[in-house]
């Protein structure tokens, strides 16, 4: 991270803006501006005004706007440049964008992670072109000697309607940089967006279309070597000696150590991973012979012995104790079934279930389980790194670089101001790419090795390297009186080594008598943040047990959750509810009504219905089912979504779409089991993924219209397809289904 | 080690590389043309995907001894300015989320577009099977090859 800059004054900083801004195009040119504006040329020009840290503008007028946050697949590229185009009122047409340096003190947070990166932009961004705006304004009535109040704007050009004067933002963008930034400037009414809520193309397309190097695993540069890393077969092993002489003779190959990736006694961070501490590195001069010399290595692997881990996460710090021994899916399978007939840590509890179970005319209870999934981002793990005496520039794809920066600075003894770290796109994350273990094991690697070098994972090294959606299962109970009333919900979830529950979301708050509780087995297969953690099987497994339940009730599955809702609107039961009962019913009245829940000719499918809350945002989507040859497949889906704005409609349907074949996909099919330790899926050719003949027709996303400040949307949408998807099965053989992935259960391909 | 005379996109290329290797890694490496993508390998996911003499390839899989003459058609030389009827259609239908799968992508539906002009939903997805988007743009794809073969 740079920090000096910001404490340059304006002006001098202007003055070496020449220098400064072709420093940095030069060493960003690899990733150099997007959005080529048609039949226009850009030059890198030197000429660029910085005008805060996010708009650079040229006096011909272009503007260049940089985006601050990590892109892996959920247009930030496009989006966030967009929020400040609106209030810097611009001209989309003439805007580039430009991935903005790592630099928390100028950029803010960095991450992309939680479905945040919109929701946590949004005021920021908007103040940073609404001061500008307002700075350029500013500039021109000085220039015309005219009040500012009575300069307007307009796609970029600035008026004085009395004196009929006019001019560009970039005719004034000199003397705006060195106008003091205005603070707290008023933002736009969204009825007055001409940018948000309109579909802009994604600024990176024409490059994704043609092959330009964008993503990590493209980057080159002169005598850079290339590093892969030999990690044990299994977990719950580890290196004990290895002999590379045959490796060392191989074509190509440079070097062949062990290197230890975190020191004994050192403390973890949050997202500090280490599956494997004892490294075997490799380093050739290109992948090819780098893999093919792996194979000549003889290596001695050894049983693990537990451990204790200190890990300082976001909550403080804990110990987490990994166990020896080499698991196997089917006895940990057989741990989950012992594990959850045991007392468990008690999450939530309101009313008096027990009692209420006791009494109850009916007990419905289910239980669920689902398997290790593995992140399987289309780009293998790889950063770039080039460590010296006294700097390190990495390079690569990472979901949070700020959280990576200080483990680097302990573990390479550099201050953080010496490491420069640039953010490639990713070629996808899904939360794997939040983690640092490729971005530490790179930078350890060259600084051994003294020269820059690329770490590359194989597909093999990425699948099997662990940091996957943990295993997980729950029992969900509800006791129903004589009257077929809902009288009390029990959910007990347990997991492999953590378990799902959310426990103070829907239904809780909507049932008199509500348990939540929740166990966990250690392991030493590790896991990490998967795309709607926790909520991707709570979600999953809650929405199916209510479809079930309503059926049971004898009610229409939506109808029985709108009135669960309006039960929990007007007198909730219990404290800390998360969710806001509107907009949940809001989008299940919007996909009765989108889906034509109701038409009669919707019959002929076999349909299933689920919503979901998470990470701010709400959604519920209806599965339609068909049969071919006798087997169901997916014919359409509708989704429908509040998310609050929605800033870029086609990309926003696009992602949800991407959500629900992910969610289609890993329902499904998704799996990641274990045999003594050792991964069974090692590549795609075993690990089955949703391909194009398994994917809807259709997709149609609708968004609840409503100006509430965007909330997230890369998330939300995933954890209901789970379910929609269980209940149309469910419609569709007349049995339901209780184990992920589902297609085991249907039999055949 | 031994030398081969390439023709890829048009221009003669000479790599001096071990006859085993697989063109992906010629390419990426020896010629710097990364837009032909690594995925998995083992002709799993189509990442890779390239024309020989006009047929689609996985060149994971593809040692460079055995392409001979052949010519080699790449992402980056599907056409001079991004204007091949099937990018217009990417870009028109905004496909991408990630990006990283979407050359192969495209290079699969060219071939496709080739032996079946005016391919129906199942063409499509007996071409397309092989080509894995993990953000799960598949909707997408398949309504820009529909575009693509009207224009
Ligand atoms: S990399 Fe060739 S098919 Fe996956
Ligand atoms: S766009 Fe990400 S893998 Fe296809």
């Amino acid at each position: 991270m740079k920090q000096a800059k910001s404490t340059t004054s304006r002006r001098s900083f202007l003055k070496v803006s020449a220098l400064a801004s072709g420093g940095i195009m030069l060493s960003f040119n690899f990733w150099a501006e997007a959005k080529p504006l048609p039949g226009k040329q850009l030059t890198d020009s030197k000429d660029w005004v910085e005008l805060n840290g996010y708009i650079k503008i040229t006096p011909d007028n272009v503007i260049k706007i940089l985006n601050p946050n990590p892109e892996f697949g959920q247009n930030v590229m496009t989006t966030l440049p967009m929020i400040v185009a609106e209030e810097l009122d611009a001209d989309w047409q003439k805007v580039v964008v430009e991935m903005g340096p790592h630099d928390n003190v100028k950029l803010g947070p960095q991450f992309t992670g939680g479905s945040n990166s919109t929701r946590m932009y949004w005021k920021p961004l908007r103040d940073a072109g609404a001061a500008v705006r307002q700075m350029l304004m500013q500039a021109a009535a000085q220039t015309w000697s005219v009040p500012a109040e009575e300069v307007t704007t307009k796609a970029g050009m600035l008026y004085h309607e009395k004196s009929g004067k006019s001019g560009t933002y970039g005719d004034f963008a000199s003397k705006a940089s060195v106008i003091p930034v205005p603070k707290g400037v008023k933002l736009k009414d969204p009825k007055d967006f001409k940018i948000v809520r309109n579909s802009k193309k994604n600024v990176e397309g024409l490059k994704i279309v043609t092959g330009k190097p964008l993503f990590g695993l493209d980057y080159t540069q002169e005598g850079m070597l290339i590093a892969m890393i030999e990690h044990p077969p299994a977990f719950g092993m580890k290196l004990k000696s290895f002999d590379a002489s045959e490796t060392l003779k191989m074509p190509g190959i440079k070097d062949v150590f062990g290197q230890k990736l975190y020191e004994d006694g050192y403390e973890q961070a949050g997202f500090d991973t280490r599956t494997f501490n004892d490294l075997l590195v490799v380093v050739g001069k290109t992948t090819w012979e780098v893999m093919n010399a792996r194979k000549k290595l003889k290596v001695t692997w050894e049983p693990i012995s537990e451990s204790k881990e200190t890990i300082a996460g976001f909550r403080g710090k804990r110990e987490v104790i990994v166990p020896a021994g080499l698991e196997s899916t089917s006895t940990q399978l057989a741990k989950m079934v012992e594990y959850s007939k045991m007392p468990a840590e008690q999450l939530r509890k309101d009313g008096d279930p027990e009692t209420a179970f006791k009494n109850a005319a009916q007990i419905i209870e289910r239980t669920y389980t689902a398997p290790f999934l593995a992140h399987n981002c289309m780009e293998p793990m790889n950063f770039f790194a080039h460590v010296t005496d006294d700097s390190a520039l990495l390079i690569g794809p990472h979901q949070a670089p700020g959280w990576i920066e200080p483990t680097l600075s302990k573990i390479l003894n550099l201050p953080v101001d010496k490491i420069e770290i640039r953010m490639a796109r990713m070629g996808g994350g899904f939360g794997l790419r939040a983690y640092g273990h490729y971005v530490t094991e790179a930078a350890l690697i060259s600084k051994k090795i003294k020269a820059p070098v690329k770490l590359v994972y194989s597909r093999e090294d990425d699948m099997t390297y662990g940091i996957y959606r943990p295993m997980y299962t729950a029992t969900y109970r509800a006791a129903l009186d004589a009257n077929k009333n809902l009288i009390a919900f029990h959910l007990k979830g347990g997991g492999i080594p953590e378990h799902a529950v959310h426990a103070n979301r829907f239904p809780a708050g909507a049932i008199d008598n509500y348990l939540a509780e929740g166990w966990a087995i250690p392991s030493n297969i590790t896991i990490g943040a998967f795309r709607a953690p926790g909520s991707n099987f709570n979600g999953a497994t809650e929405q199916a047990f209510l479809d079930e339940l309503a059926e049971a009730m004898g009610k229409d599955p939506i109808d029985f959750r709108l009135e669960l809702l309006k039960r929990a609107k007007e007198n909730p039961v219990g404290k800390n509810n998360e969710y806001d009962v509107d907009r949940y019913a809001g989008v299940l009245n919007l996909i009765k009504e989108k889906s034509g829940w109701n038409n009669p000719e919707n019959k002929k499918y076999s349909r299933g219905v689920a919503a979901y809350f998470c990470h701010n945002s709400y959604a519920a989507h209806v599965i339609d089912m068909l049969k071919k040859d006798g087997k169901p497949y997916v014919e359409r889906v509708f989704s429908t979504i509040d998310c609050g704005i929605v800033v870029n409609p086609d990309a926003a349907t696009n992602m949800v779409q991407g959500a629900v074949v992910d969610g289609i996909g890993n329902a499904l099919y998704g799996e990641l089991t274990h045999k003594d330790g050792v991964p069974e899926q090692n590549n795609f050719n075993r690990y089955r993924m949703i391909r194009m003949r398994e994917a809807p027709k259709s997709i149609e996303v609708h968004f609840v219209e409503n100006n509430i400040d965007p909330t997230g949307l890369g998330e939300p949408p995933f954890p209901p397809v789970f379910a929609a998807v269980a209940n149309a099965l469910y419609k569709s053989m007349g049995k339901r289904f209780y184990s992920q992935p589902f297609s085991k259960e249907i039999g055949g391909a | 080690m031994a030398v081969f005379n390439l023709n890829i996109n048009g221009t003669k290329q000479q790599v001096d590389v071990d006859p085993k290797t697989p063109v992906l890694w010629v390419l990426r490496e020896h010629l710097n043309l990364t837009g032909t993508k690594y995925g998995c390998g083992v002709a799993a996911c189509g990442a890779c995907t390239i024309h020989l003499d006009g047929t689609a390839v996985r060149s994971c899989q593809l040692p460079v001894v055995a392409i001979g003459s052949k010519a080699v058609t790449t992402i980056e030389g599907l056409s001079e300015n991004g204007d091949h009827r099937l990018q217009k259609a990417w870009l028109e239908h905004d496909v991408p989320q990630c990006g990283y799968c979407q050359g192969g992508q495209v290079m699969s539906a060219a071939a496709l577009l080739k032996s079946k002009p005016s391919p129906t939903d199942e063409d499509i997805d007996a071409a397309m099977s092989g080509n894995i988007c993990r953000c799960g743009t598949y909707v997408r794809i398949k309504a820009a090859i529909k575009t693509a073969a009207k224009l």
